[in-house]
């Protein structure tokens, strides 16, 4: 591995000195006039479909199993911060309870993730996709069939709360705790269940527990990404949370690449930009996707960045580590 | 008191009895061979051990705590370890984290500190990954260390899989046909490491094997199997020329 020429106090604080530039421009630009309301929205998307893609990842990749309804985590997210929002507290309270309703409409989605995960996870194979299929479902219907909360016609009155800044921070909050937890103990139990579940329980892990803290985290941001969502588009309805939205996840996730953060990053935004710059083609932009996954399929399986990270993704002594074993 | 016993174990596959009557006490410290001809039933006794099938009858004790009903991981805990008949790594991933994996059940941190990072969180990973870079180095693997296991020559998988189980840190080791496609000389490497590791980890070994003279020189006793049913059990010598092992293994009306 090549060694870069950085000063070590310099390389030290690039990370960080990036990350606050990175801040200090998405509350700057937006307000300064710098983007327009439309770019503004772009780039939102992007984060809350970069949250999307890792968090699913988390499952789908990392772990290998296989679900297909992240989007009803994420309407589960986004009902319930709305609802705080706009029943519970007061309007002027919004921009100061945000960050605390995003937490509790993605707990509400790890909770709703445990109830899925509990079961499914009792025995091996495919059960999980069928069983999130169902949940995601469920869940559409179920929002559909409760008048309080506008049923078919969907609920609004939510500020505009979303702003670039808030993804922003979100989407680091994401990347950093998934980070974590895939370099961490559970994230090497997640990864054996991927590579030889029985082999993993054989070697002491306790597949049952990693699974469902993994399925659990994920919903979590799910949830969190349907809050931001929720309070962009000021309005929600069911239809919005379809199997449609969780296949336009997958896509993302097989994209960009599965078993990585780097890749999901990735995918999240290509497939975000692309359908935007394809909005001339009507309809038949929603054929761009499942062509390139079937094209992507064929000749890169893994996805662009598959089972790979980024040097600056890895923790510092992962890496490391690495560079002394290879010489 | 003996480290693993078994009493009256029997299992079905739906209508087929894959193993009947099975007994077995086993002291510490002992090397013992389970031989028997293809499909006599040797792989799902370490299956019953490990607790990947429950048995349909009878108990298996280590240091006389039951393990039945328990979950495999559970098992492994406690301090039995396991190799496997057709080497099962997990190829993609490094050397370094197939060992690592192993400690799963030493790392002593919640998931909240494995989010945060803690200082808790990397004196264990750093304690973690030393003591498998250790391991790595008894097994001459340390120069693989950031490898995908499936890089690996074969000999140096089966090497691997060994360490990985002792990363678990067994009283109990099981290997499932560890000679498996290798020739004499690897052979008889291999009898010597199991011997080392044996003294140097102060382990019991139950060593499954279906070349009966491999296992000749090294085990104290042996167990015959053939179609789930014990057939002999004694010292390598009395196992040679019993006329019921013979029977098994060449056919009738040869002893």
């Amino acid at each position: 591995m090549k060694k870069r020429g950085m000063p070590p106090l310099a390389k030290r604080w690039l990370t960080p000195a990036l990350l606050v530039a990175g801040l200090a421009l998405s509350i700057l630009l937006p307000q300064l006039g710098v983007l327009n309301l439309y770019l503004q929205q772009v780039i939102i998307y992007v984060g809350i479909n970069i949250i999307l893609t890792i968090s699913l990842n988390l499952v789908n990749g990392y772990m290998g199993e296989f679900s297909v309804g992240h989007a009803g985590f994420m309407a589960i997210g986004a009902y319930v911060s709305s609802l705080l929002t706009v029943l519970l507290f007061p309007k002027v309270w919004g921009p100061f309870v945000f960050p605390l309703v995003l937490v509790l409409g993605g707990l509400a989605a790890a909770l709703a993730g445990l109830l899925v995960a509990l079961p499914s996870f009792k025995t091996r194979g495919d059960y999980l996709a069928i069983v999130t299929l169902a949940f995601n479902m469920i869940i559409k219907s179920v929002l559909e069939n409760i008048d309080a909360i506008g049923g078919p016609r969907g609920f609004m009155g939510m500020s505009k709360l979303t702003n670039v800044a808030s993804v922003y921070i979100w989407v680091l909050i994401t990347i950093v705790v998934l980070r974590n937890f895939v370099f961490s103990n559970f994230g090497r139990g997640v990864l054996s269940v991927r590579e030889d579940e029985v082999a993993a329980e054989l070697v002491s892990v306790n597949t049952r527990q990693t699974k469902i803290l993994a399925f659990v985290i994920s919903s979590f941001f799910a949830g969190v990404a349907g809050g931001l969502f929720a309070h962009v588009l000021q309005f929600i309805n069911p239809k919005s949370f379809t199997i449609l939205k969780s296949t336009d996840v997958l896509v993302m996730v097989y994209l960009g690449g599965v078993g990585s953060i780097t890749g999901s990053i990735l995918g999240a935004s290509i497939y975000t930009v692309l359908l935007e710059l394809l909005r001339p083609l009507g309809v038949w932009r929603w054929v761009v996707g499942p062509l390139m996954l079937v094209v992507l399929m064929i000749t890169r399986p893994r996805g662009i960045f598959g089972l790979r990270e980024s040097r600056w993704l890895s923790p510092p002594e992962e890496v490391e580590a690495d560079a002394a074993a290879t010489g | 008191m003996p480290l693993l016993q078994a009493k009256g174990v029997n299992h079905y596959f739906g209508g087929l009895k894959a193993v009947s009557d099975l007994n077995l006490a086993l002291e510490p410290g002992e090397l013992m061979g389970i031989i028997g001809p293809n499909g006599a039933g040797k792989t799902t006794v370490f299956n019953l051990i490990t607790g990947v099938y429950r048995p349909t009858q009878g108990q298996v004790l280590l240091q006389d705590q039951n393990l039945v009903g328990l979950r495999p991981h559970q098992i492994i805990e406690r301090g039995v370890a396991r190799t496997f008949q057709n080497i099962r790594l997990f190829k993609d991933l490094s050397v370094l984290d197939n060992v690592r994996i192993a400690c799963y059940s030493q790392v002593r941190y919640g998931p909240l500190a494995s989010l945060l990072h803690t200082a808790r969180f990397r004196q264990e990973e750093q304690r973690i990954r030393a003591d498998s870079v250790r391991l790595l180095g008894i097994f001459h693997l340390e120069g693989y260390a950031s490898v995908p296991a499936r890089n690996l020559p074969y000999g140096e998988q089966r090497r691997l899989e060994i360490a990985r189980a002792l990363a678990t840190r067994p009283t109990l080791l099981l290997l499932d046909e560890p000679a498996a496609g290798m020739n004499p000389g690897e052979i008889k490497r291999l009898m010597e490491l199991i011997q080392w590791i044996r003294s140097e980890f102060k382990l019991t070994i139950i060593l499954i094997e279906h070349q009966m003279r491999v296992v000749m020189g090294i085990c104290e006793r042996i167990l015959v199997l053939d179609f789930g049913e014990t057939i002999a059990e004694g010292k390598p010598k009395e196992i040679q020329n019993h006329p019921r092992v013979l029977e098994a293994y060449l056919g009738k009306g040869v002893a």
